[in-house]
């Protein structure tokens, strides 16, 4: 199965997720360029965290435009698997794969903490593997991260079961204190946590298990078993 | 802001002629305190440098250490006082940039930063208030951008700095052995200049640091981009990658002046540049400016014509400016011109090696009784003390500080922010531990035992996780150095490190002198920052959640050493006393004992007594598990002290020991055998933080509401005022 990283200029994630796609989870997995095109035979897309053009204007709005984009929509339209996490999801959101923008925290600062989040989608490719309502010690680390949708479009969401992540209290300010939201089909989902500082035992002072969820979610979607 | 008289007459005797306005402002430059080290360098000598596992190579800017299995760790140390003075945000930023390069130029990934923050009283000082906000911020921003974790430092308030601003940046960087940068060039190479483009900021800015700080000249202050900064980083391991780098240097204090003329005096070469190569951000700049112009985010980089396309391939696909400024020659001369005309020739010998100084030094006088003792208020309720020390922002949780900066990106941390030293995962299985110190209460009131007490205190506390100290960073902060006085302190800091660095076996990787720090109002407290790395070839110990009826056991004896405490400080409002002091046997042994232990697993957590003493060491491990503890005073090893001696004395060389019941007879034996002074004191349970002295009572406090306080205050303090 081969999956495919998404470099942009200023991604800073990119190699901590290709050791865990690859050391942790013996994926195949490749960078890519934001101006290189995607193969066909890709199994799945991640846009993983950083400051894409150091978060100049808003945070994702630059890379949005990048080339590889144009792929990413095209795939992700095909039902191909697509993960953002922290500057990936504000990218996915920027560039209209999801719904919502994200915004400054509510304390107008960066936050590097610990959270716990709460699975309320598990029909995602990549929450598969979670019990509904599953809680998930992972850390956050950005200064945009506060979710936002207005009231309506909030209905929605909900009526469409496209909320996939809540934070267990309030952390941010967010709408809803969602942390983490899919497409209308599911298979493009972002999350501002970062699940790939959560997997290893040695880095993860809480409980590593349920992070490692999300990547072995991927891995059944796939009919891969580790 | 130029050269002194009789400096300009000795420039010209060594060249035989009038220097061009050029070349006065490429030596003004490169002669500055700041660039050249001229008062500090030849004492500076006196530290070792040698050690079985470092690594030196010409023209490094950061010490390296082989860790074992062809990796090495490298590390430097630097401060950028005077700007981050007057402008909080930018100082700060820029100076975590430029020690970054330093780790890039030996051809390292940086992973991981390190800051000591120091300003004046924020509880009645809004501008220290306002500086410290902005510091943070400035940090946080240039650290989170490029994707480097900061997990560690220490914030100090003190009245000294009033005014002012001590920001002290400190980085690492991993990389494999074979990949290192061995700098060299030959006749025909050529000298590219990469990254950002040269403007008119910080122009002057070496010189701007190498005098006290009167006026607020802002256009010394250099201007922070980290997003060029990443885009160099990964330009840069690319092309190390592909071996296209003969010789690397970051520009840094003195610009093009500076990183030419050393790189030339490194290499016994010749340079000739021209300064319409240089890729600039304004159109109209004089050679002048340019050679001086601090702008951030470039590199220097020697390489052969043929290796350069490549190199600028790489520079494309990164989008960053790649000028060819000059060719290496074998002259020995640094050559500026403008076109075809000359505006500087100079030796280069001349222009990197200023004379150095010999500076007279006299004890000060107020030393002579300041360990006397006043006789102090005697205190009533020390639970409502205790409160107010937890509160205090020099004892306060740093959550505020830390929470900003992204300390877990990279996927190496595994010793987070908060405790005694973060730890970093390495690719090799081994663990790397790192603690920056300082302490200028009490290097003020002894500035030898001071020193060698900030040194004692990063190797407990990455001790406190396993380590052992492998290699040492100095940064050596003081006022104006030609006053004899400041200097004596200097010199005094400088011997105590080195008698303890070689005692202690421990080689002194890197370091930075930064001098005339001071106001209108006066000078800075002497305040060497001393960081220490450590090393854990398996077993890092990490902290592990206390129980209820679990053991505390203190290593090491506690004196009558109050002199530049917390407690004197802040609540007696008293500057002097007897300075601690670092018995060199007991530390050892101590140490030994510690590190004998850990890899046992007996352990749940070790904590080391430093600020605050005792009292906020045990109730810091309180507060962290959310449990109450009960200690017995007099249990503590002290000779028969009062209480609030043994609570709030800062004697050096001790450390917490927790564990569960189960294991205490394996960890005394262990501390029996190596005879060292140790003594079980309390056990953990229920939900107050209690200390007494036989039956009686002396602190009796609940730790949700002393957690509460210790991390919010900070916070609140910084927001609310």
């Amino acid at each position: 199965m081969k999956v495919g990283v998404v470099v942009f200029p200023g991604s800073n994630c990119d190699r901590d997720m290709y050791h865990v796609l690859t050391d942790v989870f013996n994926l195949d997995a490749q960078y890519y360029w934001h101006e290189k095109s995607l193969p066909k035979n890709i199994d799945a897309i991640i846009l993983p965290g950083g400051f894409s053009y150091g978060d100049r204007l808003r945070a994702g709005v630059i890379a949005a435009h990048s080339p590889i984009i144009k792929d990413v929509q095209k795939m992700a339209k095909k039902g191909i698997p697509v993960l953002g996490v922290c500057n990936g999801f504000q990218i996915l959101v920027e560039s209209g794969l999801l719904p919502g923008v994200l915004l400054k925290n509510e304390s107008l600062n960066f936050m590097c903490e610990w959270t716990n989040l709460i699975v309320e989608n598990n029909k995602t490719p990549f929450t598969n593997q979670f019990k509904l309502r599953e809680k998930i010690p992972i850390p956050i680390a950005n200064g945009e991260g506060r979710y936002y949708v207005d009231d309506e479009t909030l209905k929605e969401l909900k009526k469409k079961n496209q909320i996939v992540f809540r934070y267990d209290e309030v952390v941010n300010g967010s709408s809803n204190r969602i942390a983490g939201v899919c497409n209308e089909d599911g298979n493009v989902v972002g999350m501002m946590p970062h699940p790939e500082r959560a997997v290893e035992s040695e880095i993860n002072p809480i409980d590593n298990k349920p992070s490692s969820l999300i990547f072995e979610s991927l891995l059944s979607k796939m009919g891969v078993s580790n | 802001m130029s050269l002194e008289p009789q400096e300009l007459n000795e420039l010209k005797s060594k060249i035989g002629r009038e220097p061009t306005s050029t070349e006065l402002q490429i030596v003004a430059a490169e002669w500055s305190e700041h660039c050249s080290y001229k008062s500090s360098k030849r004492h500076l000598k006196m530290l070792p440098m040698k050690g079985p596992l470092v690594i030196t190579e010409k023209g490094y800017d950061s010490g390296v250490l082989d860790v074992g299995d062809g990796y090495v760790v490298t590390a430097h140390i630097e401060s950028h006082n005077h700007p981050s003075a007057v402008e909080p945000y930018g100082g700060a930023a820029t100076g975590v940039g430029g020690v970054i390069r330093d780790i890039l130029s030996a051809g390292t990934r940086p992973i991981a930063i390190f800051d000591g923050l120091r300003f004046g009283d924020i509880e009645k000082d809004q501008q220290a208030r306002w500086l410290f906000k902005n510091a943070v911020t400035g940090i946080a921003d240039y650290g989170n951008c490029l994707g480097i974790p900061t997990i560690g430092g220490e914030v100090e308030f003190d009245r000294c700095y009033e005014n002012y601003a001590l920001v002290d940046v400190a980085a690492v960087g991993f990389g494999k052995k074979e990949n290192l940068i061995k700098n060299h060039a030959k006749k025909g190479d050529i000298v590219v200049l990469m990254g950002g483009s040269t403007g008119r900021d910080g122009i002057g800015g070496s010189q701007f640091a190498s005098d006290s700080l009167e006026s607020e000249d802002r256009s010394a202050v250099q201007i922070p981009d980290p997003f060029i900064e990443k885009l160099i980083i990964e330009a840069i391991l690319e092309a190390r990658n592909e071996k296209l780098i003969h010789a690397m240097k970051d520009l840094g204090g003195g610009g093009l002046s500076c990183a030419i003329s050393e790189t030339a005096d490194a290499l016994e070469i010749g340079i000739e540049m021209d300064v319409d190569k240089v890729h600039t951000r304004e159109s109209d700049m004089h050679p002048d400016e340019i050679m001086v112009s601090e702008s951030q985010e470039r590199m220097l980089i020697v390489t052969s014509k043929t290796k350069f396309k490549k190199l600028q391939e790489i520079c494309k696909k990164f989008r960053i400016g790649c000028s060819v400024i000059g060719i290496v020659k074998s002259d020995n001369q640094m050559h500026v011109k403008k076109g075809k005309k000359t505006f500087a020739n100079l030796p280069t010998d001349v222009v990197a090696n200023a004379t150095l100084l010999d500076l007279p030094s006299k004890e000060p006088a107020y030393l002579k009784n300041i360990e006397k003792e006043k006789k102090l208020k005697p205190i009533s309720d020390y639970s409502k003390i205790m409160m107010k020390l937890l509160a205090s922002p020099n004892i306060a949780s740093k959550i505020w500080v830390y929470g900003q900066y992204d300390h877990e990106v990279g996927i190496r941390t595994v010793v987070k922010p908060g405790r005694d030293a973060s730890v970093l995962r390495l690719d090799n299985g081994k663990f790397l531990s790192v603690k920056i110190d300082g302490n200028p209460k009490q290097c003020y009131i002894n500035p030898r035992e001071g020193a060698i007490g900030c040194f004692e205190e990063a190797c407990r506390n990455v001790v406190c996780t396993g380590a052992k100290p492998i290699g040492m960073l100095d940064h050596l902060q003081f006022g104006n150095p030609k006053d004899p006085e400041i200097f004596w302190t200097f010199l005094e800091s400088l011997k105590g490190l080195t008698d303890f660095a070689k005692d202690y076996k421990i080689p002194c990787v890197g370091g930075k002198v930064s001098l005339y720090n001071e106001t209108p109002d006066g000078p800075i407290k002497p305040t060497p920052l001393i960081g220490v790395i450590g090393l854990i070839d398996k077993t890092p110990q990490i902290p592990q959640i206390i129980n209820k009826d679990d053991c505390l056991i203190i290593v090491g004896e506690t004196k009558d050493e109050l002199g530049g405490s917390e407690y004197f400080e802040y609540i007696h409002k008293f500057i002097g006393g007897k300075c601690p002091t670092v018995d060199f046997t007991e530390s050892k042994k101590n140490m030994k004992s510690v590190l004998e232990i850990i890899p046992k697993k007996l352990l749940k957590s070790v904590h080391d007594c430093s600020k605050g003493g005792l009292a906020v060491a045990v109730s810091e491990l309180s507060m962290n598990n959310q449990i109450g503890c009960k200690v017995d005073l007099n249990k503590v090893p002290a000779k028969k002290l009062d209480a609030d001696r043994i609570l709030f004395s800062e004697s050096h060389s001790r450390y917490l020991l927790t564990f569960d019941k189960k294991n205490l007879s394996k960890v005394e034996k262990i501390l029996k055998k190596n005879k060292t002074s140790y003594e079980i004191i309390g056990k953990f349970g229920g939900e107050k933080i209690q200390f007494s002295k036989g039956t009686k009572s002396i602190i009796d406090l609940r730790v949700d509401k002393a957690q509460k306080t210790w991390l919010n205050s900070l916070k609140d303090l910084v927001l609310h005022g």
